[in-house]
């Protein structure tokens, strides 16, 4: 507990201010329900009503319901999906990653071409492409949002454990007969986290971003789910009229990036051992 | 203290530092690693600076240009060459020294050339900059000083790049860079450290010479006592920042007054007793075996090897005689082409991953680097415990027991138990090494350069350690090294090999008492000696036996 103060009191403004932005979303997505007296989508007034109209904070959207209820809704959809979607993208980039190194050979081969493959494809239209085809639900859209994305993550996994696969401790749990996973696990992956963590933080940041374009394109969260994306395109033809209500969601979302970088940019600095020197 | 020194420089005092204090950063601390040196150098004298590793001697060599490393800096005490003040002069005035007036010579040349351009332009680089010799000149120059420094077809490798030369060439090369523009001053930073014996004299002698026809003055920084006594005209002993000890260097070696001097140069005695020769069959044995990476370079050829059981035996060679790939080829993990290893008259499979566990356990590495061979997120609880289940199928209290008497083996407290590898020191790492090799119960332990990662002192620990460990528990050794001290000192057999071939093998007294094969006695020859004569008597008896 006390390294947990010692550490936050090292901690640069703009790192705290991205801690306090991550764990308010937390709290807010988590909290959901208790903070609104009203449902997720739930009609409670007149179409487009304006900001403090009959008591609704932010006022209502194309179908009468409260925005400020759609956005807390909207916090907990997308950042839960986000999130499971980017522990997928890291469980198969990185174990394949990993395999690719300390396999070596042909495996890394393999893999190395099968992802090339996929990454030559354009994402946002393969997604489309496979959304189309098998519907979207809220598991395919994890699966196919994951394995897109894994592939960079194998990239990662892969140049930083190429470094470790060499060090003589590896040769030595090698000789001493080691299984693969066994030195995947504890040899190979404990040194090759910090990175990962890191990269963790952003890939995050643009998975929640795909969700969000996909459902801005109609393919992501189905309605009546509230979602951050959607959001923005069913009141966008308020931004005619020169309301800034359908910013807000888009707002949500860049205020989470940012604070997601400045919290992974410190941690970078730190676990790299990188140095103010002047 | 700069009188002592008068005998040698008629010359005006050049470089002097009082009360030199520099500190470095640590975990975001100022924290003093150079505490007040006094040093004082005359025009035409060589000073060698010498210390073990944290002895801070590079940090002053570094010092004497009025530089301090990045998260180093100048914290007090001033360094005034030829009268300018290093410490308060401005960044214009000391880039007009540096480079031109002090120069410096690195101990890795291949990391110190750019790799794309070609030696002369390199060594033009330099003077055509300050303003002091046209391109042509320059050139004229460099060939002038290969030629001084003994290169090989001075007046065309310096059209070479630096890959296309060898280690010891690329090194005077970089010695003739630094005396390009005349220096009054040439800072040697450990420049043969990375070196061969063999070709550690041809670079030591070159520089020399030079240094001597052209009465530059130099400091010779080293860890290496033998080395700085052919260099030196007078010797600071250092250690933590601190001076230990200066004075003429013949004067030193002679009778040195502290204890530290007396330990760094008695480092070279420790010495193995004779063992009896046994004849029983061996624990290892290695047949006609070859080997090639790739299948096309040949890199072993045909090595036969015998270690017989409770014995050392150690593989000598320079950096490409093949020895450190005889390592790979024993324990599979370049499986040879032809030929065969047998343990206790067992073949083993070529490849380690055919190979049982049984087998494995029979055969353990020790690293020539423990900052890499210990996984940094394992304690050494776990690093030692490891073998012990693995192998042994020891679990709970008796591992831990275990653990706790390999750590005693190693001299170390229960305590480290709980320590990372990031909390122990060089000499510590390698003991926790060793501890994990020995948990295996191995029949054979292969020590790859154990030593040769390690300051003096330290590396003399660990020889006594592991010899120790041979007479109490019977342990075979598979020794590597390309340092013949360290043969001498724990050593019962001995292989010479070369160009990946065994030139000589045999009891060690037989192959240290002459008539040496050819090589051999190069190689003999070449390794340095206290005696500050040694390197001119040697080139004297080498050239008139040509």
């Amino acid at each position: 507990m006390n390294d947990v103060m010692k550490l936050l009191r090292s901690a640069p403004p703009s790192a705290l201010f991205g801690m306090l932005v991550i764990v308010s979303y937390i709290f807010v997505a988590t909290f959901g329900p208790l903070l609104t007296p009203y449902g997720e989508s739930e009609i409670v007034g007149a179409e487009f009503l304006a900001w403090g109209d009959e008591g609704f904070v932010l006022g209502t959207d194309n179908l009468g319901r409260d925005m400020m209820t759609r956005l807390i809704y909207g916090a907990r959809n997308t950042i839960g999906i986000a999130f499971i979607t980017t522990c997928l993208a890291f469980l198969i980039g990185g174990v394949f990653g990993l395999l690719a190194t300390t396999v070596g050979g042909w495996v890394d081969q393999l893999l190395g071409r099968i992802v090339d493959v996929l990454m030559a494809i354009p994402t946002l239209i393969f997604a489309l492409l496979i959304l189309t085809i098998l519907g979207t639900s809220i598991p395919v859209l994890i699966v196919v949002i994951a394995v897109l994305d894994s592939t960079r993550v194998f990239r990662l996994a892969r140049a930083v454990s190429m470094n470790v696969v060499v060090l003589d401790f590896v040769e030595a749990a090698r000789l001493r007969g080691e299984g693969i996973w066994w030195i995947i696990g504890r040899e190979v992956l404990p040194n090759s986290m910090p990175p990962l963590v890191a990269e963790f933080g952003l890939r995050f940041c643009f998975v929640f971003l795909f969700i969000s374009a996909l459902s801005f394109l109609g393919l992501g969260l189905q309605p009546p789910t509230a979602d951050w994306g959607s959001m923005v395109r069913d009141n966008a033809t308020l931004i005619t009229y020169g309301d800034i209500t359908p910013l807000l969601p888009a707002a949500a979302i860049a205020l989470l990036t940012v604070g997601v970088n400045f919290v992974v940019d410190w941690f970078l600095h730190k676990t790299s051992g990188l140095r103010d020197e002047h | 203290m700069s009188t002592e020194s008068g005998e040698h420089g008629a010359g005006k005092v050049l470089l002097e530092m009082r009360g030199l204090r520099i500190e470095g950063q640590s975990d975001e601390k100022w924290q003093e690693i150079v505490h007040g040196i006094d040093l004082t150098l005359r025009r035409g004298e060589v000073l060698g600076l010498i210390g073990e590793s944290g002895a801070g001697k590079s940090t002053i060599g570094i010092a004497s240009m009025g530089f301090a490393r990045p998260g180093c800096r100048i914290s007090g005490g001033s360094i005034v060459f030829d009268g300018i003040d290093l410490t308060t002069a401005s960044e214009d005035t000391k880039r007009k020294i540096r480079g031109a007036r002090i120069a410096y010579v690195a101990q890795s040349a291949a990391a110190s050339f750019n790799p794309a351009h070609k030696l002369i332009d390199q060594y033009s680089e330099t003077p055509i900059q300050h303003g002091i010799l046209k391109a042509e000149e320059a050139e004229q120059n460099a060939k002038d000083l290969y030629r001084r420094l003994r290169l090989p077809d001075p007046d065309k490798i310096g059209y070479r790049y630096p890959h296309q030369v060898s280690g010891g060439q690329l090194q005077r090369a970089m010695t003739a860079m630094a005396m390009a523009c005349k220096p009054d001053l040439i800072i040697f930073d450990e420049p043969t450290t990375a070196l061969d014996v063999t070709t550690q004299i041809e670079v030591l002698a070159a520089i020399k010479d030079v240094v001597r026809q052209s009465n530059t003055a130099a400091i010779y920084i080293t860890h290496d006592l033998a080395v700085v006594a052919q260099m030196a005209d007078r010797i600071m002993v250092l250690r933590y920042g601190d001076l230990i000890e200066e004075g003429d260097a013949r004067e030193m070696l002679a009778n040195p007054k502290q204890d530290y001097t007396r330990q760094l140069l008695a480092v070279r005695t420790y010495k193995k007793a004779d063992a009896a020769t046994q004849t029983e069959a061996p624990l290892l044995e290695v047949k006609n075996l070859s080997a090639a990476y790739a299948n096309t370079v040949m890199v072993l050829d045909d090595i036969n090897l015998r270690v017989p059981r409770g014995r050392t035996v150690a593989i000598v060679g320079e950096s490409g005689s093949g020895k450190s790939t005889l390592a790979r080829a024993i324990t599979g993990l370049l499986p040879p082409l032809a030929g065969s290893v047998l343990i206790n008259g067992e073949p083993l499979p070529a490849s380690y991953k055919a190979r049982s566990r049984e087998q494995l356990r029979h055969l353990q590495m020790i690293y020539q680097m423990p900052d890499t061979a210990l996984n940094p997120r394992h304690k050494v609880r776990d690093v030692i415990g490891r073998p012990l289940s693995f192998y042994l199928g020891m679990t709970g209290e008796a591992r831990e027991r275990r653990t706790q008497e390999l750590l005693e083996m190693i001299e170390l407290t229960g305590e480290f138990a709980d320590r990372y590898p990031g909390e122990l020191s060089g000499g510590q790492k390698q003991r926790v090494c060793i501890a994990r090799a020995l948990a295996a119960n191995p029949a054979i332990i292969i020590c790859d350069e154990v030593t040769s990662a390690l300051d003096q002192l330290v590396a003399e620990e660990i020889l006594k350690l592991l010899q120790r460990l041979q007479d109490e528990l019977g342990v075979t050794y598979l020794f590597i090294t390309h340092d013949l001290a360290t043969v001498k000192a724990i050593a019962d057999e001995i292989v010479v090999m070369l160009q990946g071939r065994v030139v000589e093998q045999g009891e060690k007294q037989t192959i240290l008492t002459p008539p040496h094969h050819e090589y051999t006695d190069l190689l003999l020859s070449s390794v340095p000696e206290m005696d500050p004569d040694w390197l001119d008597s040697l080139l004297e008896r080498r050239k008139a036996g040509q």
